[in-house]
């Protein structure tokens, strides 16, 4: 029978799998990607506690989630594109111009 | 019996698509990867009974976010693999592991502490997207109208972001920096001789 912890362990490691992507990624699109995976993990998560729990609250958290994340997207793209027409490139290290 | 056959199905898909899509070095196929991997997760939204988070996650990720990066990906050269200079695998490996650890006992911590109370309980008799749009415009209508006002904000955003010097061509780019690099190479040069 599939439990409140299957899911859990299913979201983890999606989590986990976006969190690798995310300290591994030097690409700036691709950071992009893996954070959308970390949301979905999260949504996944409060889908399963809101059917197991008998509770609406966590369906509607998954909502904002998925707002958030619109608005997100919408926000990060553009300043892709702007670091893209500046730099020529999305890499993450080619940003580090201040030398400390 | 076919919920566990679903589940697990969707569990193997969604962990090996998320994998291409986080470890893959082609931009195009990590979105395919995460597209697909889009619509598995939608399939555990409509196996847990939110028939209304599905079709959401189905329309907003799957057709909205996913053409948005398809449209900014028109920006980028896709087609070039991307080189990247990986840290030591060792230290993520080490970070990686930590991290999940904590995630373990985040999770495992409201199920030992286990007498949570449901303070809005599905109505018996209505369904799902009805159910939710009475939890959603009752208790939940400011943060409803919050959402909806930083959405028009982020809209406003993207379109200022994105759409400054629109008219240039992005292929030229590249060369317009090489052409500014050598003028201000001269012009240090013009200094020097002063």
């Amino acid at each position: 029978m599939i439990g409140l912890n299957h899911y859990l362990i299913v979201s983890g490691l999606l989590f986990s799998i976006g969190l690798m992507g995310v300290i591994r990624r030097k690409n700036l699109l691709m950071l992009f990607f893996s954070t959308e995976i970390m949301l979905n993990a999260a949504n996944i998560a409060f889908a399963a506690a809101s059917y197991f729990y008998n509770d609406l609250a966590g369906q509607m958290f998954a909502f904002f989630i998925v707002a958030i994340a619109a608005s997100e997207v919408a926000v990060g793209l553009g300043l892709l594109i702007l670091i893209y027409k500046k730099n020529g490139t999305l890499d993450l290290d080619d940003l580090a111009t201040m030398k400390g | 019996m076919f919920e566990q056959i679903a589940f697990y199905f969707f569990s193997a898909a969604t962990v090996v698509l998320f994998l291409i899509t986080a470890f893959s070095k082609n931009v195009l196929y990590a979105m395919s990867a995460l597209a697909a991997g889009m619509v598995m997760i939608s399939g555990f939204f409509f196996l847990l009974d939110a028939d209304f988070l599905g079709a959401v996650q189905l329309i907003v990720y799957v057709g909205a976010v996913m053409a948005l990066y398809a449209f900014g990906m028109m920006f980028f050269d896709a087609t070039k693999d991307v080189k990247e200079k990986n840290a030591p695998s060792y230290l993520v490996v080490l970070l990686g592991g930590l991290s999940a650890l904590l995630l373990v006992v985040m999770f495992a911590a409201p199920i030992l502490g286990s007498n949570i109370e449901a303070s809005y309980p599905p109505i018996e008799g209505i369904s799902n997207p009805k159910s939710v749009g009475l939890v959603l415009f009752t208790k939940y209508l400011i943060p409803f109208e919050v959402a909806a006002l930083m959405l028009l904000v982020a809209m406003i955003a993207g379109i200022i972001l994105a759409g400054k010097k629109m008219d240039i061509s992005l292929t030229d780019i590249e060369e317009d920096i090489a052409i500014s690099e050598e003028e201000e190479m001269s012009l240090d040069e013009k200094d020097g001789e002063k």
